[in-house]
């Protein structure tokens, strides 16, 4: 009975608690929820008031007026919608990006299966080469291609022809990582039961592993247009000024100047647009791949499909 | 079944686009630094030959990085700033990968997506949501204001180091935290219960077993983050604008957007690139040896 007798009520005081965590954090993960939800917090919270003051109706970014849509269409002048440099940054980002999701994907889809089935020789270094833009410091690319844009291809000029060119050269790299996962997941066994029952070549890899990597193609997409519509440096390194500056490049030089609510209005677009696509690209790859064996949840599947 | 040239042919556009604007571009960076300057318009001349290429440029920027040099304090401070931001990336962002992956239930999924959403929110609208938060009049002075931790707004954004490095923690420790999370959540627990039979205590159990079984997810995201940030500039100059705290990025990007010495800037490229090439054959490495150990999309 003396063990009974020894344990304490259970007591839910404050100093109780912390005195708790305190003995033993990593037992009871309390401490870690705290730490979790605080960091949670921390990293959107900012994200959000900026885009309450995107709906601001003064001029201030720091002072709450009142809501309004003066930013996004209201203001003759300087809203989103009046401001032709505001509106052509958004125009030049959403060109960018679309440009790259059309041309980087197919490539890195072939790219991923030719690398994924291709044994012999060349095939180890070009497996090298593709990793090296996941890993190399933006502005060591930028330096690059602006070079070689500038004393080498110089046809190519700096301007949208050379961020395109640019945006592709980054972007590859990500469709064949996702793309190359998925085909490794998927196996062999269904094109070769598609050849056991007379299928050619050609239909095999059309009409059957071509529809089994939609998931990957869908979400390589989306994963492209993010980072093309996220990217700074190689946009700015590319860029000859005016209308080929994107979004991220204008809310740079807009914060370093004197910036108005509206470049808190264009990057909630920007935002926004990019957080439908990707969501859209998780709902097709939850659809797609429904009825699948799943190693984890799909949001941790999809998840880690999309983080190296 | 597959003709024999199929695959070769289909990695052949991908191939022949990453040598000529991937491989290609380095040798540019290459012939720039190692080239000469044209005396009266002083643009680069680059030298295509590899024997006939001039090391004044290296050398000069070398000098400059040495001790004693013009440099020197922005190499440190480079090192400095980068080795401070990762600790505390590493600091906050174990935790959170921890909780995440060991204890979260069925919060899982939900704080899955709100540690992989800011992965998605642009950079810069990351950065201008606390240049707003850090303003003489913003929330952060007025709430140090109102609870009396200061008596007089402080100039956040006026050069400050605490800053900067605040920023690059804020910037990138996403990136981070996933590769974290993705290495604690493949432990088998199994393992953890044989540490705890065999007598255990939590803490030696962590530090025996999770610790070492999560050590590659911590040096591939430590190796991930580090990577751009020697290569940032934006971040210093969008909280700070000040050369007290300007990084090696921002003399890259003086000497092509600012100064009219290119061949300059290429060479710190060159010797950027060179210092960081450990990092990244380090990280190729890594993701190599995960395809062929598990080859599936969760090792990815």
């Amino acid at each position: 009975m003396t063990a009974v007798a020894e344990r304490r009520p259970r007591t839910f005081s404050t100093s109780a608690r912390l005195r708790g965590w305190l003995r033993n954090p990593w037992g009871k993960p309390r401490l870690l929820v705290i730490i979790t939800w605080a960091y949670i917090l921390w990293s959107i919270v900012p994200v959000l008031i900026a885009v309450q003051f995107s709906f601001n109706a003064t001029r201030s970014r720091t002072i709450w007026d009142s809501f309004s849509t003066r930013w996004y269409w209201g203001d003759p002048v300087d809203s989103v919608w009046h401001d032709p440099t505001l509106r052509h940054a958004l125009v030049q980002t959403f060109k960018l990006a679309g440009a790259d999701v059309l041309i980087a994907v197919p490539i890195g889809v072939l790219l991923a299966l030719g690398l994924a089935r291709w044994r012999g020789r060349g095939s180890g270094t070009s497996n090298f080469i593709m990793l090296f833009p996941l890993v190399t410091p933006e502005i060591v690319m930028g330096v690059a291609l602006l070079l070689i844009f500038t004393e080498v291809f110089t046809f190519v000029h700096t301007g949208t022809l050379a961020q395109i060119l640019g945006h592709i050269t980054f972007s590859i790299s990500f469709v064949v990582v996702i793309v190359r996962g998925r085909l490794f997941s998927i196996g062999r066994q269904y094109e070769e039961a598609a050849a056991d029952l007379g299928a050619t070549p050609f239909v095999a890899l059309t009409r059957v592993l071509l529809p089994l990597l939609t998931p990957a193609i869908v979400a390589s997409a989306a994963v492209v247009f993010a980072i093309s519509a996220d990217d700074f440096v190689i946009s700015q390194w590319l860029s000859k000024g005016g209308e080929t500056d994107t979004v991220p490049i204008r809310i740079y030089s807009a914060t370093r100047a004197a910036p108005l609510p509206s470049v808190n209005a264009i990057a909630t677009i920007m935002m926004v647009s990019t957080l439908i696509i990707v969501t859209l690209g998780f709902l097709a790859w939850r659809l797609f791949t429904s009825g699948e064996q799943k190693t984890g949840t799909a949001a941790e599947d999809f998840g880690t499909a999309f983080r190296l | 079944m597959y003709p024999r040239w199929l695959w070769r042919g289909l990695a052949l556009p991908g191939i022949a686009w990453l040598i000529v604007l991937f491989v290609v571009p380095f040798y540019a960076v290459l012939g720039v630094a190692f080239g000469t300057v044209d005396p009266i318009l002083l643009q680069p001349v680059p030298i295509w030959n590899p024997l006939e290429w001039n090391v004044g440029w290296l050398q000069e920027v070398l000098n400059r990085l040495a001790p004693g040099g013009i440099w020197f304090d922005v190499g440190t401070r480079t090192i400095v700033y980068v080795a401070l931001s990762l600790a505390l990336c590493l600091l906050i962002g174990y935790p959170v990968a921890y909780y995440t992956a060991r204890h979260a239930g069925r919060w899982k999924g939900l704080i899955l997506i709100l540690i992989i959403l800011p992965l998605w929110i642009s950079y810069m609208m990351r950065m201008l949501a606390w240049v707003n938060l850090l303003q003489a009049d913003g929330y952060i002075n007025r709430f140090l204001l109102f609870t009396h931790v200061l008596s007089q707004p402080r100039d956040w954004l006026g050069g400050s180091s605490s800053t900067v490095i605040f920023a690059l923690v804020y910037g990138y420790i996403p990136y981070l935290i996933l590769p974290l999370f993705a290495s604690l959540d493949r432990i088998d627990r199994s393992h953890l219960e044989a540490a705890r039979d065999l007598g255990a205590s939590p803490f030696s159990a962590f530090r025996t077993v999770t610790l070492p079984l999560s050590k590659t997810g911590i040096l591939g995201g430590a190796v991930l983050i580090t990577l751009p940030m020697f290569g940032d500039y934006y971040t210093p100059n969008i909280v700070s604008m000040s050369p007290k705290t300007s990084m090696i990025g921002n003399q890259i990007d003086l000497y092509f957007h600012g100064g009219p010495q290119p061949t300059i800037g290429a060479a710190l490229t060159v010797v950027l690139a060179v210092f960081l090439t450990i990092l990244m054959l380090y990280y190729i490495w890594s993701i190599h040896r995960a395809q062929r150990d598990v080859g599936t999309v969760g090792a990815l």
